[in-house]
């Protein structure tokens, strides 16, 4: 009996705005508890919300870049329930109205291009957060409560059930995660819980109508959503083998255990009572705001990638890789613009240097490209070096090293100093080589009774007695030319 | 001296100060509280300070018209270093950080707060009985209501403590109490005052407004507490108006020819107090004499006010009142086994009885399934209410009827029968429906002496015609002048 996994994911995306999405608080990660919560994220009486432009932007801004449509008139609600981390006993968010309807994120878990619909996106506010370890021993047994994120902006992200496994449920969170980092209206940080997902996963035995759901809460890794969907997907299939029936409820990962645990059933949901919030009036979005954000927005991941292909000849997983961040993307243009000539060996060898050694770079610094210290002009300078026959791509990566290390120093004063200034004369690469022939004239005679390999131990040796200086295309040739 | 204008005149002749103001009134005040207990909270140094403030810019000669005139601010208005209670015992001990808009304007208007008046427990009810401080006593009758929720600033105008004070209106809560205590009452178009800071009951009706001697004293406090506030979403922004541009005028004989003042048949009919029917026709005789023509109109949908409202009003609050939950600030019970329990035990010690009658109703109302059977339908019937009165202000620009069916009744009375407690807004909730302004103006008096309030509505933004008419018809009578003997209060 096959089973057809149907899942469908919720993101929270928490929109870089500086302040608050209803009050001016700063929404700076990482304060010291309620210093960022003002009289009203504190819900003292009579405070007022007021929302901020730039979350709706943010939401805009979104809308456009999956293609789908911002209602020009959407609606808050209060969705009404009391817990101590949720100051105003509701929290303010579109229900009936949100800002975008529909849109589309292709993802590739490796199975091809597959398009996931997205049925909407909206507006609201975040909760604080209550703390139940780590208080200090003088307060007793209590909880505390830290309302900074309380009043956070989010943008909602609701997928339609269009993913069918654990794997495509992964490349939609990524390329979601790319795509609202790429645009620039979330940070993506994970750990700081800038981006959290909840997947409604459910089984069912192929051509039956959709199976009953369950909902896994608060996954704030690729890794952990991976992993609960597979725990979640077993239990599911399990208890229908079984003979038994899947109970529509909500359940949380536990990392430690990988395994996902009861959290409350659809019996004890509670009744929201959503209604208008009164203190705001509807959102009403102009076509010349729209506008505004569409000319501003930036080239999609998908468009750059495609022109990467068809403009610079990459190859189209490099441009995968090349597009996986804005940051890195920005870099590889900005070194693109740099060059002298921008051909397709060129593009090629700025592509290899981005991905090989930069990238690695990055990761072993632990650093983001912003703050590497080989911005995208002095990598130019290394590969003219390069290009121009000066540096063995060998050579290349020692001074690169040191240009990592050393961000003051010059490509050429390295090349210079080190005297790793490639041989490229002939008539010093002839010499060489008819010392490396005298030298050895066992390997020499070995080759000529048809072990090629001989052919590559007469190189190494040219290559061993220039220091690694000699060009090892020409010392191949000559030495072609001579035996 | 009563009204603003007298004590502005003797504050510009140097006849008295406002350090002298000050002590009259917190005089009458601590002299009053045990008879019609107007006041929650009552601050004699800052009052003092403030005074002497407004003193010494009457004497820089760069004051405003508000400039040391001791008020009183109804106490659902945040006010910094002064408490703000709501009549609970949810917010008996809370002091705010920062002043509401209303009462930061009026501050910067060198008027001088004397303190907080009393009030139904958060603005709910009709005659200041449901206060955790005990009810409010009529000043002409001190077995009676003053009305509500704003009864302890209109009783404090009333009884001459202060010329002016605030108060909120949501369904009539500035009307009905001007017209039980003998005074002008204002409530202005729904966001033209500022929100901010106002403890929020019902937030789509809660409009901030003024009680006053006479018109004039209304359009000054209007004035002062009018403005566009950037941190009220629903506060509007709007060229200033002078109100009282033109009432200090000099009359012309015939100064209300042109105006049409609609007569709705649905405001005279059973259930309206005969003598509070005669004192209206007797005042509409009188505005005819000013130059006024009266036109018969029709608003069949304002019936449904009522019903309307008690799903609307306690809907809102359900919510707004959620945030009274023990946790960050006011009342917290003492003893609790987990966190629902101290939910539990904190609300139904803070609330009083009315209050969560109201949570009760507004959480059913707004329950899975009843939403659109109430809330709904509710919101539907707002809509068909403010469409009688646009297609009524295309025949009059005024309407005038009676403010509340009948004069104020014995403390007590309808405590236990909230349904004929609601009925005493049948008149004005209407106006917070459709968000318009409307007015009391005091028009006569019960054979038992007890005051009766004329109702002017105007279209939204008519504040300015509506003061003008209560002003013209003020100078050709003495209703609203006239006070309850001060052995009363």
């Amino acid at each position: 009996m096959t089973w057809e996994i149907v899942i469908g994911i919720e993101t929270h995306a928490q929109l870089s705005t500086a302040s608050k999405i209803f009050s001016g608080a700063s929404t700076a990660f990482g304060a010291a508890p309620n210093t960022q919560a003002s009289a009203v994220d504190i819900a003292l009486p009579g405070v007022l919300p007021v929302l901020n432009r730039g979350a709706v932007e943010r939401a805009i801004r979104f809308g456009l870049a999956v293609g789908g449509s911002i209602n020009r008139r959407s609606v808050f609600a209060r969705k009404n329930y009391f817990y101590p981390d949720l100051p105003k006993g509701y929290q303010i968010s579109q229900y009936e109205t949100p800002v975008v309807k529909g849109g589309t994120i292709t993802i590739d878990a490796g199975n091809g291009a597959r398009v996931v619909r997205l049925t909407r996106a909206h507006l609201e506010e975040d909760a604080g957060k209550s703390l139940h370890e780590g208080l200090p021993d003088t307060m007793g047994d209590v909880s505390g409560i830290d309302l900074n994120r309380a009043g956070t902006p989010l943008l909602e992200i609701v997928s339609e059930p269009d993913m069918r496994s654990a794997a495509e449920a992964v490349a939609y969170a990524r390329t979601l995660h790319a795509l609202v980092a790429w645009i620039g209206i979330c940070d993506g940080n994970m750990q700081e819980g800038s981006f959290r997902c909840d997947a409604n996963v459910s089984v069912r035995r192929a051509g039956e109508p959709l199976g009953t759901r369950c909902e896994i809460k608060n996954l704030n890794s690729f890794r952990f959503l991976a992993q609960a969907i597979a725990f979640e997907v077993r239990r599911q299939i399990e208890v229908l083998e079984d003979g038994g029936t899947v109970i529509q409820e909500t359940r949380l990962y536990d990392p430690a255990r990988d395994e996902t645990r009861s959290m409350r059933s659809k019996e004890d949901a509670q009744d929201y009572r959503y209604f208008p919030d009164p203190d705001l009036p509807p959102l009403v979005i102009d076509d010349a705001w729209v506008q505004r954000v569409r000319n501003e927005l930036p080239e999609l991941p998908d468009a750059m990638r495609a022109r990467l292909v068809a403009e610079h000849g990459v190859t189209d997983y490099d441009a995968q890789q090349l597009t996986a961040s804005r940051a890195l993307a920005d870099y590889y243009e900005a070194a693109c613009a740099a060059l002298p000539a921008a051909d397709a060996a060129a593009h090629k060898l700025v592509a290899n240097w981005v991905l090989g050694e930069f990238a690695a770079a990055l990761n072993r610094s632990d650093i983001a490209v912003a703050e590497a210290s080989v911005p995208p002009a002095r990598l130019v300078a290394l590969l003219r070096r390069v290009a121009d026959g000066t540096l063995s791509g060998k050579m290349a990566k020692e001074v690169f090293d040191e240009l990592w290390s050393t961000p003051q120093a010059t490509v050429d004063a390295i090349v210079d100093r080190r005297g790793l200034r490639q041989i490229s004369d002939t008539g010093a690469l002839e010499k060489l080589v008819d010392e490396a022939m005298a030298a050895n004239p066992a390997v020499v005679a070995e080759f000529r009774s048809g072990k090629e390999k001989a052919f590559n131990s007469l190189v190494g040796q040219v290559m061993k007695a220039s220091k690694g200086k000699a060009n090892p295309a020409q010392v191949s040739a000559i030495l072609k030319r001579k035996l | 001296m009563r009204t603003i204008a007298e004590m502005r005149h003797a504050l510009a002749t140097r006849a008295i100060s406002s350090v002298e103001l000050a002590e009259q009134a917190l005089t009458r005040v601590t002299q009053s509280q045990p008879a019609i207990n107007a006041f929650i909270t009552v601050d004699r140094d800052s009052a003092i300070a403030a005074a002497r403030a407004a003193d010494a810019a009457l004497a820089r000669e760069d004051a405003s018209a508000l400039a040391g005139i001791p008020i009183a601010h109804k106490d659902v208005f945040m006010t910094a270093a002064m408490r703000t209670t709501c009549g609970s015992r949810m917010l008996a001990n809370f002091v705010a950080p920062y002043d509401a808009q209303v009462v930061a304007r009026l501050r910067e208007a060198h008027t001088v707060l004397v303190g907080k008046t009393n009030m139904d427990e958060f603005a709910m009810g009709s005659s200041s009985e449901t206060s955790h401080f005990g009810a409010v006593r009529n000043p002409w009758d001190a077995g009676r209501v003053a009305g509500g929720s704003s009864g302890g600033s209109a009783a404090a105008v009333a009884a001459g403590l202060v010329p002016a004070a605030t108060g909120t209106d949501t369904g009539g809560s500035i009307r009905q109490p001007a017209a039980l205590s003998g005074i002008c009452g204002l409530k202005p178009t729904y966001g033209l005052c500022s929100r901010y800071g106002l403890v929020a009951f019902a937030s789509s009706l809660d409009t901030p407004g003024a009680f006053a001697r006479d018109a004039h004293g209304c359009a000054l406090m209007l004035n002062a507490m009018a403005g566009h506030d950037p941190r009220d979403s629903t506060s509007l922004a709007r060229p200033a108006v002078d109100y009282a541009h033109g009432l200090d005028a000099s009359t012309p004989a015939r100064p209300l020819a042109g105006l049409r003042i609609g007569l709705p048949g649905e405001y005279f009919g059973d259930g309206v107090d005969t003598h509070v029917a005669q004192a209206v026709t007797d005042a509409l005789a009188e505005l005819r004499k000013l130059g006024a023509e009266t036109v018969d109109i029709a608003l069949p949908a304002v019936r449904y006010s009522i019903p309307v409202y008690y799903v609307i009003a306690p809907a809102e609050a359900s919510s707004n009142l959620a945030r009274f939950d023990g946790v960050r600030y006011g009342h917290r019970a003492e003893r609790y086994a987990d966190l629902v329990d101290m939910y539990e035990k904190t609300r139904a010690e803070g609330f009083g009885a009315e209050v969560k009658r109201r949570i009760l109703i507004g959480t059913y109302v707004l329950s899975h399934g009843y939403y659109d059977a109430y809330y709904l339908k509710a919101q539907r019937a707002r809509r068909l209410i403010a469409n009688d009165f646009i297609r009524a202000y295309a025949q009059c620009d005024v309407i005038a009827g009676p403010t509340t069916p009948t004069a104020a009744f014995p403390i007590g009375a309808k405590a236990d029968d909230p349904v004929q407690m609601y009925l005493n807004d049948i008149f004005t909730v209407a106006a917070n429906l459709t968000g318009m302004p409307a007015m009391s103006t005091p028009c006569g008096f019960t054979p038992d002496g007890l005051p009766i309030g004329l109702q002017l509505q105007g279209n939204h933004f008519a504040e300015a015609q509506l003061l003008n008419v209560a002003h013209r018809y003020q100078q050709v009578t003495d209703w609203h002048l006239r006070a309850p003997p001060r052995s009363n209060a």
